[in-house]
């Protein structure tokens, strides 16, 4: 009970600390904060149509994160999660250009997230094996990886799979609405997308919780030498990890090409990967917190876009707002176990 | 193709990669420390745009460096105290910070986009700017230029040839050994993260005032603290390989603007990715260098034992753990 009580102390403290400094940075800025809270909540609650968007969002954001507790379970930092993107968002692009003039659109779409899949599990296999046998920590291989793969997708978009006519930073030629996956057209949500983040968290939270590669995960990401010592492979389960993560990440990039863009273009993660890391890290590597915390994170990127229109401020103050609490979440976190740790000595 | 174009190639590379340098020195003394300041991409970004309003405001171009400089300590100190004293992930911190860092940027700098504000005069060296060839490569820039060629030389006698140099090597590779000696560890990595940051923020008001004058978004500097993350370990974290690793990140940016001549169909921003697969193969090279099997094998193949040898370097031992007294 105590600590249950401790941990909403701490939310109400985390949200506090956040909300008041960019409260302040809004006065900064000269602008009415209640004016900004206000057209981010109507941007992104406001109509059923901004909620789909919202929803929209909350797709990528989930899958990525789902496949990023996997790494974090076992002591990984898969910062490469946005490169997994971009490759699942190519080899689906890829998948679905074979299908341009086929009669069977449907098994293309469906062969296309199969290639998200596997293009976003290689590219974290290559990081997995670098940090593995190639002694490469995951950090910097993955950011490296990020950086080849938006290469891969400027070098594509200008060079092969060029636009007929002229090439641009708009992307690749739409594919046929044949290729788009199925959505509602009043309100532009697809039932198999938002399906499939429902069935991934469901996956992640009984593989992390119930089996006995989610058992192994844990043993290694606590105490690696111990587990070693006790049979366990940590190279191995590192690699599984990472591909899990990768496969995610991937389905991700495929949504975004055929649910989202329906081409490819540079900006196709739109940072979701970069934001899951940021949502797994504020809902305390919780499996169950992960889709409120990524709902919410969604309507903030979602509401800022009016910012621009309606206050003439720049929508990355949803970053900001996100940032401040993930931080004030680990500066709570550390007065916390301090404040424990205390009791503990007296 | 005489000696005169060459000599403004070069001229261009050490220009274009000062604010590259700068970061890349001060990410080599935090991380030498034992500490990785993972916020460069955001803090560069808020310390150009820092900068670049103060400059603006005051009409005054040293107090748009004072602030940069000041805005770059102050992301690198939080990024210190959170993971030395409040025992949180240095990785998760600095990576949080890169994104706010960016978008706070963005936000408080959205209203002096586009705006034209002061920026930095080239300013000559009399005389040594007249010796042939050498002259106009390096003594005919402006301030910033001068300051980060000094600073490269002053970083390696600083951490090679002082007291103060193995102190903070010290901290860097043995936090208990060096606590054992009577220097506290914390305070050591409090301080050079903040001086690493300094040069950081430095870094982004080059920047803003010099490189790339004037704020937007996107500013044009993004990406940048990432190569540099990428350029301090393909330096193996000695000064003077960092700076050359700059240098040649900038040569391959300058060289790729000429490729896009007879290669239009590849855009300039492919040949940015070029820093990334080279460090870590600079890595994996560092790895298989340090294995018996691998040595030995490389034994009568001098080509080979020359490269490992130059990819020699190894991480300070505590990087990124930091020390807990007891």
């Amino acid at each position: 009970m105590i600590k249950f009580i401790r941990y909403f102390f701490g939310i109400k403290l985390t949200l506090i600390t956040a909300l008041s400094f960019t409260t302040l940075i809004l006065f900064l800025s000269g602008a009415s904060p209640f004016a900004a809270y206000y057209h981010i909540l109507k941007g992104s609650l406001g109509s059923w149509i901004k909620f789909a968007h919202v929803i929209a969002a909350w797709i990528p954001l989930t899958l990525c994160a789902c496949g990023l507790l996997y790494t974090f379970r076992i002591g990984l930092w898969n910062i490469g999660v946005e490169g997994q993107v971009m490759m699942g968002a190519v080899f689906t692009t890829y998948a679905l250009r074979q299908g341009i003039d086929s009669h069977h659109p449907a098994l293309f779409l469906v062969l296309s997230f199969a290639a998200g899949l596997i293009g976003g599990g290689i590219w974290a296999l290559i990081a997995g094996f670098l940090k593995t046998k190639g002694g490469v920590n995951e950090i910097f291989a993955g950011l490296g990886l990020n950086f080849v793969a938006q290469g891969i997708i400027l070098w594509l978009i200008f060079g092969p799979w060029k636009r007929p006519g002229i090439a641009s930073m708009s992307g690749t030629a739409l594919f046929p609405p044949q290729l788009w996956i199925p959505y509602f057209s009043s309100i532009r949500l697809s039932p198999a997308a938002l399906s499939l983040a429902l069935i991934a968290l469901v996956l992640t939270a009984l593989m992390l919780r119930y089996t006995k590669i989610g058992l192994s995960l844990k043993a290694i990401g606590n105490n690696s030498h111990a587990a070693y010592l006790f049979g366990l492979k940590p190279g191995r389960y590192m690699l599984l990890a990472m591909v899990f993560a990768g496969g995610f990440a991937g389905l991700a990039g495929s949504i975004q090409v055929t649910g989202v863009y329906h081409r490819l273009l540079p900006a196709i993660s739109s940072n979701y990967g970069y934001l899951a890391l940021l949502v797994v890290m504020l809902a305390n590597y919780n499996v169950w917190i992960v889709p409120a915390v990524a709902l919410f994170f969604a309507c903030l990127n979602v509401g800022s876009i009016q910012l621009p229109m309606m206050l003439r401020l720049d929508s990355s103050l949803s970053g900001v707002i996100q940032g401040a609490l993930v931080l004030a979440t680990l500066a709570v976190h550390a007065w916390q176990i301090r404040s424990k740790d205390k009791k503990w000595v007296n | 193709m005489g000696e005169l174009n060459l000599s403004i190639l070069f001229a261009g590379v050490i220009g274009g990669a000062t604010p590259i340098v700068l970061a890349a020195l001060g990410e080599t003394i935090t991380e030498k420390a034992g500490l990785i300041n993972l916020s460069l991409d955001g803090s560069i970004l808020l310390s150009a745009m820092a900068a670049f309003v103060v400059a603006f405001e005051t009409g005054n171009l040293i107090m748009g460096f004072v602030t940069g400089a000041v805005v770059g300590s102050v992301v690198a100190g939080v990024v210190a105290v959170f993971s030395v004293y409040l025992g949180q992930s240095q990785v998760a911190v600095g990576f949080v910070l890169t994104l706010m860092a960016r978008d706070l940027a963005y936000f408080l700098g959205n209203s002096y986009s586009r705006l034209q504000g002061p920026q930095i005069m080239p300013c000559p060296v009399p005389f040594l700017k007249d010796v042939p060839f050498l002259g106009s490569i390096f003594f005919n820039h402006s301030l910033p230029v001068y300051f980060s060629l000094l600073l490269i030389g002053f970083c390696w006698w600083y951490i090679y040839r002082t007291p103060l140099g193995l102190q903070l090597k010290s901290v860097g590779e043995h936090p208990a050994a060096a606590y054992a000696r009577g220097t506290d560890p914390r305070k050591v990595q409090l301080f050079y993260a903040a001086c690493g940051g300094l040069l950081v923020g430095l870094a982004g008001a080059t920047f803003s005032l010099f490189t790339k004058p004037g704020w937007g978004r996107p500013q044009g500097a993004e990406g940048t603290g990432w190569i540099v993350l990428a350029i301090v370990i393909f330096g193996g974290w000695n000064p003077i390989k960092v700076a050359i690793g700059a240098y040649l990140f900038s040569f391959l940016q300058v060289v790729g603007i000429y490729c896009q001549g007879w290669l239009p169909s590849v855009p300039a921003q492919v040949f940015q990715v070029a820093p990334f697969p080279l460090m870590i193969f600079t890595v994996l090279l560092m790895h298989f260098g340090e294995k018996e099997s691998v040595l030995s094998w490389a034994e009568n193949k001098p080509g080979i034992k020359y490269v490992l040898q130059i990819c020699s370097g190894t991480a300070p031992a505590a990087l990124g753990k930091p020390y807990k007294p007891d």
